[in-house]
């Protein structure tokens, strides 16, 4: 049986609505947690950089964490 | 189909609007005593009120402060009252930001969230203007730094003007 296209609608505005920031739950007023340096995407730069570095190291022939060719240095 | 689609869009709508509830501009001050049970206000009958909300993680609203308090400085003695609400979870965060700023209007700790519950802040910070008769006339979202003081003082000005 083939879904009522009307039904796949309604299914969809509702899926979007729950992206609606009036429907966001927590609050402006209460990111205190998220807020916190933790949260951040780059807490630790110094192990992140030595991750990426040795990452870059390991996995220079593919072009490390870059899009780059190979490790022979003739990109 | 039509009758469940209707009830679907009736649902979505009255979720939509119940969550997005918050003062409008003409809307009455409630009385930030009864939002704020405990707390020491400044006598504000008469006055033009600014309320503003707060809080010690939000670095926009650190910035905000020293405009705070220029306006503070230049609109007092003109009958304009300041009140920052703070909305820090922790009182140690409160307390340690207002020795840190050491502002020269006054600022509560809205523990409960009862005063954010029912403003709702769109964003921090958040602040709105009230005029002498109680009602909020400007709500600002968020501050500009260069742009937000102007905007207040040409409104703090038109109000006092009334």
């Amino acid at each position: 049986m083939r879904p009522s296209p009307y039904l796949l609608l309604a299914v969809l505005a509702i899926g979007l609505s729950a992206c609606s920031p009036q429907l966001v739950r927590v609050k402006p007023y209460e990111r205190g947690n998220l807020a916190k340096p933790v949260m951040t995407h780059d807490s630790a730069p110094l192990l992140e950089s030595m991750t990426e570095h040795a990452y870059f190291s390991r996995e220079a022939s593919f072009g490390g964490g870059g899009v780059g060719g190979g490790g022979c240095g003739c990109n | 189909m039509k009758s469940i689609l209707s009830t679907l869009a009736l649902a979505c709508s009255t979720l939509t609007l119940t969550a997005a509830e918050q003062p409008a501009v003409g809307q009455a001050l409630p009385k930030l005593a009864e939002l704020l049970p405990g707390a020491k206000l400044p006598a504000t009958t008469g006055k033009l009120v600014l309320v503003d909300f707060w809080a010690s993680w939000c670095a926009p609203c650190e910035a905000s402060f020293a405009c705070m308090g220029r306006l503070q400085e230049k609109f007092a003695a003109k009958g304009l009252v300041i009140v920052g609400i703070g909305v820090d979870d922790e009182l140690a965060n409160f307390q340690a930001f207002a020795a840190k700023q050491k502002p020269a209007f006054t600022l509560v700790h809205d523990a409960a969230h009862k005063a954010a519950a029912f403003f709702n802040p769109p964003t921090m910070p958040s602040s709105y203007l009230v005029d002498r008769k109680g009602k909020i006339r400007f709500i600002h979202k968020g501050f500009k730094k260069a742009s937000t003081e102007p905007e207040y003082s040409k409104e703090i000005d038109a109000l006092l003007a009334e």
